[in-house]
C-alpha cells in the first residue's frame, strides 16, 4: 500500500509539474500539426500523391516531436536534483519510470491522438484508412515515448545535448515506422493490417517489460 | 591458469601487445593472398561478368559489420555481469573498426548494385538494415564520446549497444521476412553452395583477412584506452591530493 501511496504522489507531482509549465505541452503539440503541414510544401500537393504518403508524413511527424519532447523529458529533474531525491523513494525504481513514462506520453503522445486524425483529412486519407492509422498510432506512440526516455537517460549528464537525443534514438525508431505505416498501406491495398498490429503490440510489449531496466540503470550510472 | 587474471586492465596491457604482434603478418598475409584469388584464380562469373568480384570485399566486410556489434554487446553484457571494467573498454575498441567495415559494406554494396541492378540504391531491407547499423555504430560512439569521464560513457554507451542489439537479428532475418530485390543468402552451411570452389575459398581467406586485421586493430586501440584511462586516473588523484 505504501508503493502505492508514493506512486499516486509522484504522478500528482509529474502531472502538476506538466500543467504548471504548459509551454512544453503546446510545444509538441504544435510542433506536430506544423511539421505535418510541412510536408505538403515539400511535394506536389496533388490529391493523387497526399493520400499515398499522408500516413509516413504524420508518422515522421510523430517521431520528430516525440524526439523534441524527449530531449528534455529527464534533464530539469536531473538538473534540480528531485530525480536523485525520487530514486530515493523505498519502491523498484522501474516502477518510478513507468510512472514518469506514462505521465510522458499523457501529455505529449496523446495530444497527437487527438490532432492526428484531422491532419489525416488534410493529406485526403479515407474514414478506414483514418482508423487504421489511429490503431497503429495508439499501439505506437507509448513505444515512441519508452524509446525516447531511454534516449534522455543516457544522455543525462553528458555533454551530449539534444541533437544527440535524436541521434541515438531515430535508428531504433525505425521498426515503430515501418510497421506503423506499413499497417495503412498494407490495408489500402486490400490486405489485412492485422500483422502489423500484432508485430507493433510484440515490440510494445517487449519493450515495456525490459526498456524500463535499461532507463532505471542509465539514470542509477547518470546519479552515481 | 586463472583466465580472469587477464580482466584486468595492466595485466591485460602486454597481453594485447603480443596478440596484436602476432595477428599483424597473418592479416597482411590473409589479405594478399585473399586478393590473389579474388582477381587473379576465382572464375569470372558467366551472368555478372567481373563485376561480381567486388563480393570478395563486400560479403567479409558485412559479415564482420554484424559480427563486430553483436562482439560489443556480448562484452557489455559480459562488463555488466562481472563488473569488469576491460570489456566496456574492449567494446569502446571494438566500435570504430565496425563502423568502418559497415560503411565499406555500404560502399561497396552501391558499386555492385550500380552494374547489377542499374542502381547505386535501393530500399531493400539489408541495405537499409545495414545503413541503421551504421546509425547504430555511430550513436554509439557519440554517446561514448559525450562523456568526459571515460567509465561513465563506457557503462551508458553499453546499455545502448545491448537495447540495440536487437537490430542485427533484424537485419539478419529481414531477407526472409520483407522478401524484396536483394538476392538471398548465397553461401549456407546446410546446401552444398551455389558458387564455384573458388569463389568460395577467396571469400573464406578474405574473411580470415579481416578477422586478424579486426584483432589486431582493436588490440592496438584497446591499448592505447588502457594508457589513457591510466592518464585520467593520474589526473583525477593529482586533482584531488592537491
Amino acid at each position: 500500500m505504501k508503493t502505492l501511496k508514493i506512486l499516486k504522489a509522484l504522478f500528482g507531482r509529474e502531472l502538476k509539474l506538466i500543467f504548471r509549465n504548459q509551454s512544453d505541452l503546446f510545444t509538441t503539440f504544435f510542433f506536430f500539426i506544423i511539421v505535418c503541414s510541412l510536408f505538403p510544401f515539400g511535394v506536389k500537393p496533388s490529391s493523387e500523391l497526399l493520400p499515398q504518403i499522408g500516413p509516413g508524413m504524420i508518422w515522421i511527424s510523430a517521431l520528430l516531436a516525440s524526439t523534441v519532447s524527449n530531449a528534455r523529458f529527464l534533464l530539469s529533474d536531473f538538473n534540480d536534483g528531485s530525480l536523485e531525491q525520487i530514486f530515493l523513494a523505498p519502491i523498484p525504481s522501474t516502477l518510478i519510470i513507468y510512472v514518469k513514462v506514462f505521465v510522458q506520453w499523457l501529455t505529449t503522445g496523446f495530444p497527437l491522438l487527438i490532432v492526428a486524425p484531422i491532419l489525416s483529412l488534410q493529406f485526403g486519407l479515407k474514414y478506414q484508412e483514418i482508423m487504421v492509422l489511429m490503431i497503429s498510432l495508439v499501439i505506437g506512440t507509448p513505444l515512441l515515448t519508452l524509446i525516447g526516455a531511454l534516449g534522455s537517460a543516457l544522455t543525462l549528464g553528458g555533454r551530449g545535448g539534444g541533437g544527440l537525443v535524436a541521434i541515438l534514438v531515430l535508428p531504433l525508431y525505425i521498426p515503430v515506422l515501418i510497421f506503423g505505416v506499413g499497417s495503412v498501406l498494407s490495408y489500402s491495398s486490400g490486405i489485412s493490417p492485422e500483422t502489423s498490429f500484432l508485430v507493433l503490440s510484440a515490440i510494445l510489449v517487449f519493450a515495456l517489460v525490459f526498456l524500463p531496466y535499461a532507463i532505471a540503470l542509465s539514470i542509477k550510472l547518470a546519479l552515481e | 591458469m586463472n583466465l580472469y587474471k587477464f580482466s584486468s586492465p595492466k595485466v591485460f596491457y602486454p597481453l594485447a601487445g603480443s596478440i596484436f604482434k602476432y595477428t599483424l603478418l597473418p592479416s597482411i598475409f590473409f589479405l594478399v593472398v585473399g586478393l590473389y584469388i579474388s582477381f587473379f584464380l576465382a572464375p569470372t562469373d558467366f551472368q555478372q561478368g567481373e563485376a561480381y568480384r567486388i563480393i570478395f570485399i563486400h560479403v567479409p566486410a558485412a559479415w564482420m559489420s554484424m559480427i563486430i556489434y553483436m562482439a560489443m554487446a556480448f562484452w557489455n553484457i559480459v562488463g555488466f555481469s562481472l563488473k569488469s571494467k576491460l570489456s566496456f573498454m574492449m567494446s569502446r575498441a571494438l566500435a570504430p573498426t565496425g563502423a568502418i567495415f559497415t560503411f565499406i559494406a555500404l560502399i561497396t554494396g552501391a558499386f555492385w548494385g550500380r552494374p547489377m541492378w542499374g542502381a547505386w540504391w535501393v530500399w531493400d531491407a539489408r541495405l537499409t538494415s545495414e545503413l541503421i547499423l551504421l546509425f547504430l555504430y555511430i550513436g554509439y560512439i557519440a554517446l561514448v564520446m559525450s562523456f568526459d569521464d571515460s567509465k561513465r560513457g563506457e557503462r551508458v554507451g553499453a546499455i545502448y549497444s545491448i537495447v540495440s542489439v536487437i537490430n542485427v537479428p533484424i537485419i539478419y532475418f529481414s531477407v526472409i521476412w520483407w522478401n524484396t530485390l536483394h538476392q538471398g543468402a548465397s553461401v549456407s552451411f546446410n546446401k552444398a553452395p551455389s558458387m564455384a570452389a573458388m569463389i568460395v575459398e577467396g571469400m573464406l581467406v578474405m574473411m580470415l583477412a579481416f578477422w586478424t586485421y579486426s584483432i589486431a586493430v582493436v588490440m592496438l586501440r584497446i591499448r592505447r584506452i588502457i594508457v589513457e584511462y591510466q592518464e585520467e586516473m593520474l589526473l583525477m588523484n593529482h586533482t584531488t591530493e592537491g
